[in-house]
């Protein structure tokens, strides 16, 4: 045993199981909003995770236990349930976790050092497989036609049966963003398309509230110097900025940056995937290059791109920059003039 | 006001000094035998002036520096050298180093003190004076004090590091509390020895005590004393004087390259008490403290064995199972307590598992960064474990492993509880293996090529001998002279091989015997 003698470290599942509480604020609120049909996502999710997870330790022979409880594999299923619509049928929660934990995780080397954020492979590539049924976003339950309850979700969810009479219509509806690109195409200007029902004050009905729930989930990250702020200030920064440059541009088709602040997985995306330690910048000035490249792309494949929103595609471009980033970045040594060693 | 600069990183550790920091100095009684180690300080061991069955004085040399880079060892008592052989000592390696071993006699008769008048004598007779006095840096680095207030040229600011930033330790907020005069008069000497432009004293804020008691004793003088924020490790050299003077001691350098010295506050005392009283480095402070029912700071003569400390502190408690020299963040495991007070034993602390919970099983790095963030130097801690894991000592070195202090501030905070500062001594014992062993591979290139010149050189010789002697038998007048001239050539190309053999290896042999 040699120096130092005593630690502060809280091992890698005290940091995780730290993340996931910080997740639980808006978690309660995505209940309010949608009905608990989420709470099926995130189980079906955290199964399907841990036994691949269980299942790879054993065969690469690594220790099970320690491994399997470090809160990683648990972490990144919550982060895959909450990106993709809750009312998703069991098979696809279970093929994007099994993506997400095989793939981008183990086949890359396991925890740290994965190259790309896993929750977002798994979401991507049920993006591309599956876009149908990533766009199946149920309405909030204070706008949909009909309620379901906690068996009828579950029942939908497995079976993909309505009780009876129930069009799946009544229940899905397009998401705020989805809504707002959709209606801009049709020649509304940016103030009728906000004056529709499923739009509050900034972002959506009761998604607003979540991403408000995700905001303080962050902010105690940041205080329980679990993340830094640079990469969550820098994303919001490079989205607002963009927002802002087309805004007032032209505030007829492009909304105000603070609605994309308030809406799809903003908030999501800055504090709880962007900051993925194992695939984000780790410098500090690389950090916000980071987040601040990963902002701006967000913007522009949700305004200008094919896909509802932007955070995964973005996160993931930029995750393959990490190492030029982090590599001309190197902050100076004490005692040394520049960082001399960046450039060999 | 002088402006305070920061460093980067840092952390707060549980400071546990209430423990021991309201406990006055007592004088620890000398005990029955005391065993001193001859290499008390970085540089060479002293060479030993005893043999067993001698009588000491104490106070007398019983160890002369050997060389520069070396100190002088005193008898911490009056009494017999029992023992002048290897003993076990609080040493990194572990090995066994020569100790001399004096029973006591209880008179504890000193020499004749002979104190030296810093004013008059010349500088070189002060310094000499200290070296012969064995005092070398108490703050753990160990460095003979004579080379350090042994600089040349002008001197901006002299530090004087009173941080004392490790958790646990207490003996310099003791010995500042209480002795603030007699260190401010130490001060005054390296003033004296240096003249530097500025002196400043720093101190962390968590000892306002100590703050106040030393702004007591330096009222009036050239000499401010600064209470620092109490931020590990603040009590590193470089960093504290670059939150002194704002200055970076170079990467590799050394503090005078700046026009700094730094020296331990309890060395400037152990000046005061050599140059102006006469005494010979023979005692220090010492805190015990930890698993111990009574922690409390002892003066403690060299040697004195670590078991008869721990009973002036009441006793390890039953669950210890370890020790530490010096402070939980930088110090020495010890297995045992069978081991004695060293010139840079600060502070000891019984360690039980309860107290000092061993760090859990190390996970992969996860790149949280937050070992970067509390480096003090500003390395990333993350990529060089992740070379020294492949082995890729060379990208090691790229990324500045030898600018990395040891402070243990990384491996504090590693959410995977990796240990990452032994990874880096690591990768530094194996990077220095590998110089030496080009070096030393260098040199047997050198050596062999030198064997080839010589036996060349011999065999030219051989033939123009062969060749001479061929000559005087034969009879002919042409072939006399046909020979003469083949032996003229011969030896004229010995003596150019000669001449070059000579010229060319003078450097490398030279290098050659400094190593061997
Ligand atoms: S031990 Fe070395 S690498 Fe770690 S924090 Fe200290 S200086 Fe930095
Ligand atoms: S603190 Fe530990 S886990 Fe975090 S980046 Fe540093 S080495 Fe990796």
């Amino acid at each position: 045993m040699s120096s130092p003698h005593i630690f502060e470290g809280h091992g890698v599942s005290g940091t995780m199981f730290r993340v996931m509480a910080a997740l639980v604020p808006g978690i309660v609120f995505y209940v309010i909003a949608f009905g608990p049909s989420i709470l099926i996502s995130l189980t079906i999710a955290s199964l399907t995770a841990l036994a691949v997870e269980a299942a790879m330790i054993r065969l690469r022979a690594y220790p099970v236990k320690p491994f399997v409880t470090d809160g990683s594999v648990l972490l990144t299923a919550w982060l895959l349930a909450l990106s993709i619509p809750p009312m998703s049928p069991w098979w696809l929660i279970v093929v994007g976790t099994v993506i997400a934990v095989v793939f981008a995780k183990h086949l890359f080397g396991g925890l740290g050092n994965n190259l790309f954020n896993p929750a977002m492979v798994g979401f991507a590539a049920l993006m591309i497989s599956f876009p149908a049924y990533m766009t199946h976003w149920p309405a909030p339950t204070v706008l949909a036609g009909v309620h379901l309850g906690f068996g009828d979700q579950l029942a939908y969810m497995l079976t993909g049966a309505l009780p009876a009479g129930m069009e799946v219509d009544a229940i899905n509806m397009a998401t705020p963003l989805d809504t707002l690109k959709t209606q801009l195409h049709l020649h509304h200007t940016v103030s009728e398309v906000l004056q529709m029902p499923i739009f509050d004050v900034i972002g959506g009905k009761g998604s607003m509230w979540i991403a408000a729930m995700y905001l303080l989930g962050g902010i105690y990250l940041w205080r329980a110097r679990i993340i830094s702020l640079h990469i969550p200030l820098a994303f919001l920064g490079g989205l607002f900025l963009m927002g802002a440059f087309f805004y007032l541009k032209d505030a007829d088709h492009y909304v105000a940056p603070w609605f994309h602040l308030a809406t799809g997985g903003t908030m999501l995306g800055a504090f709880f995937i962007a900051t993925d330690p194992v695939t984000a910048a780790a410098t500090p000035r690389g950090k916000l290059i980071f987040g601040f490249a990963a902002g701006a792309l967000t913007y522009v494949i949700r305004v200008l791109g094919g896909y509802p929103d932007g955070v995964a595609f973005s996160v993931l471009i930029l995750n393959a920059f990490v190492p030029l980033i982090d590599t001309y970045t190197q902050p100076r040594v004490f005692g040394h003039l520049k960082n001399e060693e960046a450039s060999k | 006001m002088r402006t305070l600069h920061t460093f980067h990183g840092g952390i707060h550790p549980p400071e546990h000094k209430a423990e021991s920091n309201a406990q006055p100095i007592v004088q620890a009684p000398v005990s029955k035998r005391l065993t001193v180690s001859l290499r008390q300080h970085m540089g060479t061991p002293a060479k030993p002036l005893v043999q067993v069955g001698d009588k000491v004085l104490k106070g007398q040399m019983i160890g002369e520096p050997a060389g520069f880079l070396s100190a002088a060892v005193h008898a911490p008592t009056s009494g017999t050298v029992i023992a002048v052989e290897p003993m076990a000592v609080p040493h990194p390696s572990g090995l066994p180093d020569l100790c001399v071993e004096i029973e006591a006699d209880g008179e504890d008769r000193w020499i004749d003190h002979a104190p030296i008048d810093y004013q008059t004598a010349p500088t070189q007779a002060v310094l000499d004076h200290i070296r012969n006095c064995g005092v070398v840096g108490l703050g753990g680095a160990v460095f003979p004090t004579h080379i350090k207030l042994g600089v040349q040229g002008q001197l901006d600011t002299l530090v004087i590091n009173a941080a004392e930033c490790e958790p646990w330790i207490t003996s310099d907020d003791r010995l500042m509390r209480e002795r603030a005069d007699e260190i401010v008069q130490g001060i005054e000497i390296l003033q004296h020895l240096l003249q530097p432009k500025a002196t400043l004293v720093g101190i962390e804020d968590n000892k306002p005590e100590a703050v106040s008691a030393m702004k007591q004793a330096a009222a009036g003088k050239a000499i401010e004393i600064l209470a620092v924020p109490t931020l590990y490790p603040t009590g590193g050299e470089k960093q504290l004087i670059k939150i002194l003077t704002g200055k970076e001691v170079p990467s590799g350098g050394r503090p005078y390259q700046i026009g700094v010295v730094c020296t331990n506050v309890a060395t400037v005392y152990t000046v005061h008490r050599a140059v102006n009283h006469g005494e010979p480095m023979i005692s220090r402070v010492v805190t015990i403290t930890g698993n111990v029912k009574q922690p409390g700071n002892f003066e403690a003569r060299i040697g004195t064995p670590l078991d008869d400390l721990l009973a002036l502190a009441g006793g390890a408690l039953p669950d210890t199972n370890r020790y530490i020299m010096g402070g939980p963040m930088m110090g020495m495991p010890l297995p045992d307590s069978g081991y004695h007070v060293q010139k840079g034993s600060n502070c000891f602390i019984a360690a039980s598992d309860a107290l000092f919970p061993p760090e859990p099983a190390a996970m992969p790095c996860t790149r949280c960064t937050h070992c970067a963030e509390a480096c003090p130097v500003g390395l990333r801690p993350y990529e060089l474990q992740w070379f020294i894991r492949g082995k890729n000592f060379d990208k090691a070195r790229t990324y500045n492993v030898f600018d990395c202090i040891e402070c243990g501030c990384c491996s504090y905070v590693c959410s995977s509880n990796i240990p990452l500062v032994q990874y880096f001594r690591y990768a530094k014992s194996e990077l220095m293996e590998r110089d030496r062993e080009k070096r030393a591979a260098e040199m047997a290139r050198q050596r062999s090529e030198l064997k080839q010149q010589r036996l060349e050189r011999e065999k030219a010789e051989k033939a123009a001998k062969l060749a001479a002697a061929a000559a005087a038998k034969s009879e002919s007048p042409e072939e006399k002279a046909a020979k003469q001239a083949a032996i003229a050539a011969a030896v004229e190309r010995a003596k150019a091989k000669k001449a070059e053999g000579d010229a060319a290896p003078e450097a490398p042999a030279e290098t050659i015997k400094e190593e061997a």
